[in-house]
């Protein structure tokens, strides 16, 4: 292995300890928390940051460390749940179609090019608004367009091992289109479906702060990020600590992510 | 198969899908739950029978087939009548084309921000590879693709409103109350620009005929600006195409922050009054833009590159 290729593996394990401390971070959000993220207080409106509120309290008197511990298990429960949904259903269709071709290929990658003739975040916005918001309303509005990048990824991964000759041993083996698929085909391309997956994280994590910040993920009082931002704007003068905290969590999750993402998308590229 | 052939193809390719999008949108309004007539009836407090209410469904035809339903709401669109709202009774094709106009004032502006700094950073960090300017460009790209815009107009509100007191908190329709909305909407897009023009430019820059042109003893700065940047311009329009879906979507947070008179501030009070009928004007104006730049850019790209006609 060159020497190139071993620093990068280092940045990738580096990228991946920190990923994983936030993932850590939001698991136990419940159990790190001072406060209850929820519980409001009457005295303590707007306290700056001290020794007992760590990043100080907001409009209601709520914890704002509390909030954005719990504001990052919801981002990253509802990121990775979307993430890995939208990664299901694109690539079991896009091998579906890759392996079988005919009618259904056709049908189901017009579908596909029909959903990616949409901008992403307008389709989000109009499907999240009419379903009246709530985290599963934004969920499934970006995850309609979402499923499409996966699965033609997938279907062109296929495509190109499935005149493999080990793919055509299998048949002759006897084993039917699933055992092929799952069994031989899905091996083979689950990792470059996923490298992709992963470079999409970052940008799922934006598109669901903003939806959220807009009114349309989550409701109150369930703590996000992109929400808490929204709600303290209001009030950004008497106390920056509420706005100023959750950017702070955001940019850096963000940060991490896309950071992975590209140092394993660059590993991948040395080969 | 010739050029003005494939062109014509494209084109009847084009409306098909644009009729089809026009469908789908309709059928979004269409499936959309919770009752407009309802919440608009109810809106004083008072509880309504169920005759007043089919009466009103009467009246606004909402009890129609769907398909007619949808072909003169289609006729209608193709007239620039986009229908009634359904808060007030007001037709919408005038308030979606007063806000479409403002929001691509907003646009613009910020694509061309994001073009003037994005293009010079992107050439010169690829010339100058692996140097320090290049290393800097790197970490502020990655950085500002990092930033939801949101963040970003929050920011320099709290900065430029607040701390500084230079510009108005709410944005009017003129240049102090563009800035702040433009450069919110430039910061991301300018990062993800930035990588990908340099990414283009190195890959140029590896190619054959520079080393060519190298060995033939032209001058690197004709190299540059005559050769790669005139074979990577097809592609930046393709880098600039791509970005249209984001700029919009990121546009309907911008404007409701700023208070911009766009169409996605439109939208959103759409969306808090169950308006679909703006709502889904709203839709289908953006999805047909965003189809129509992504078509242009596939022409253009063609046209300018006639290696990629089959």
């Amino acid at each position: 292995m060159s020497k190139r290729k071993k620093r990068q593996k280092i940045k990738i394990i580096i990228a991946t300890i920190f990923a994983l401390i936030v993932v850590v971070v939001g698991a136990l959000a419940n159990f790190i928390a001072p406060h209850d993220p929820n519980a409001t207080n009457a005295m303590l409106m707007r306290k700056a940051p001290s020794a007992e509120y760590l990043f100080g309290t907001d409009n209601m008197g709520r914890c704002v460390l509390s909030r954005v511990l719990d504001g990052a298990r919801i981002t990253l429960a509802s990121t990775f749940l979307l993430v890995a949904i939208s990664f299901l259903v694109g690539i079991i269709i896009g091998m579906l179609c890759g392996y079988y071709g005919g009618i259904v290929d056709t049908i189901l990658m017009r579908i596909a090019d029909l959903m990616l003739a949409f901008p992403q975040m307008v389709v989000a916005i109009a499907v999240a608004g009419i379903l009246g918001g709530g985290i599963f309303g934004a969920m499934i509005a970006l995850g309609i367009t979402m499923w499409t990048g996966f699965a033609r990824l997938a279907r062109s991964h296929t495509l190109s091992i499935k005149n493999e000759p080990y793919i055509t041993a299998a048949k002759l083996n006897g084993k039917n289109g699933m055992q092929i698929i799952f069994g031989h085909i899905f091996p083979n391309i689950v990792e470059n479906v996923l490298v992709n997956a992963l470079t999409q994280i970052g940008t799922t994590m934006i598109g669901l702060a903003g939806l959220s910040f807009l009114g349309l993920g989550v409701t109150a009082p369930q703590a996000e990020w992109g929400s808490m931002i929204s709600e303290g704007r209001a009030y950004l003068q008497l106390a920056p600590w509420v706005v100023i905290f959750p950017a702070i969590a955001i940019i850096i999750t963000i940060i991490i992510f896309n950071y992975l993402g590209d140092v394993v998308m660059e590993y991948r590229r040395m080969d | 198969m010739n050029v003005k052939k494939q062109i014509l193809k494209k084109i009847i390719e084009l409306i098909i899908l644009l009729v089809v999008l026009s469908f789908l949108t309709f059928m979004l309004m269409y499936l959309a739950p919770g009752d407009p007539v309802e919440k608009k009836l109810s809106a004083q407090g008072t509880a309504i029978s169920q005759e007043v209410l089919e009466a009103e469904r009467e009246r606004l035809g909402l009890n129609r087939p769907v398909l007619v339903r949808y072909a003169e709401w289609f006729a209608g669109v193709l007239h620039g009548d986009f229908g009634v709202s359904m808060t007030d009774e007001m037709p919408v094709g005038p308030r979606l084309a007063a806000g479409l106009s403002n929001t691509m004032v907003l646009a613009l502006s910020s694509l061309i921000v994001a073009l003037i700094v994005s293009i010079p950073l992107g050439i010169l960090s690829a010339v100058k590879q692996n140097s320090i300017l290049d290393h800097i460009v790197k970490l502020l790209s990655f950085i500002g693709n990092a930033l939801p815009n949101f963040l970003i107009s929050v920011l320099m509100m709290y900065l430029f409103c607040i701390v500084f007191r230079v510009f108005p908190v709410v944005a009017n329709n003129s240049f102090n109350g563009l800035f702040l909305p433009a450069i919110s909407l430039a910061i991301p897009m300018a990062g993800r620009f930035t990588r990908q023009i340099r990414a283009e430019i190195i890959s140029q820059l590896d190619s054959d005929y520079v080393t060519g042109l190298r060995t033939r003893g032209v001058k690197e700065k004709d190299v540059l600006l005559r050769n790669v940047f005139h074979n990577a311009s097809p592609h930046i329009f393709t880098i600039i195409a791509l970005q249209i879906g984001t700029l919009m979507g990121g546009s309907v947070i911008i404007e409701n922050i700023f208070r911009w008179p766009g169409i996605g501030r439109l939208v959103m009070e759409a969306i808090n009054g169950r308006d679909y009928t703006t709502i889904s004007g709203f839709v289908l104006i953006m999805g047909t833009i965003y189809v129509v730049i992504n078509f242009l850019s596939d022409l253009l790209q063609q046209s300018m590159d006639p290696r990629s006609i089959s």
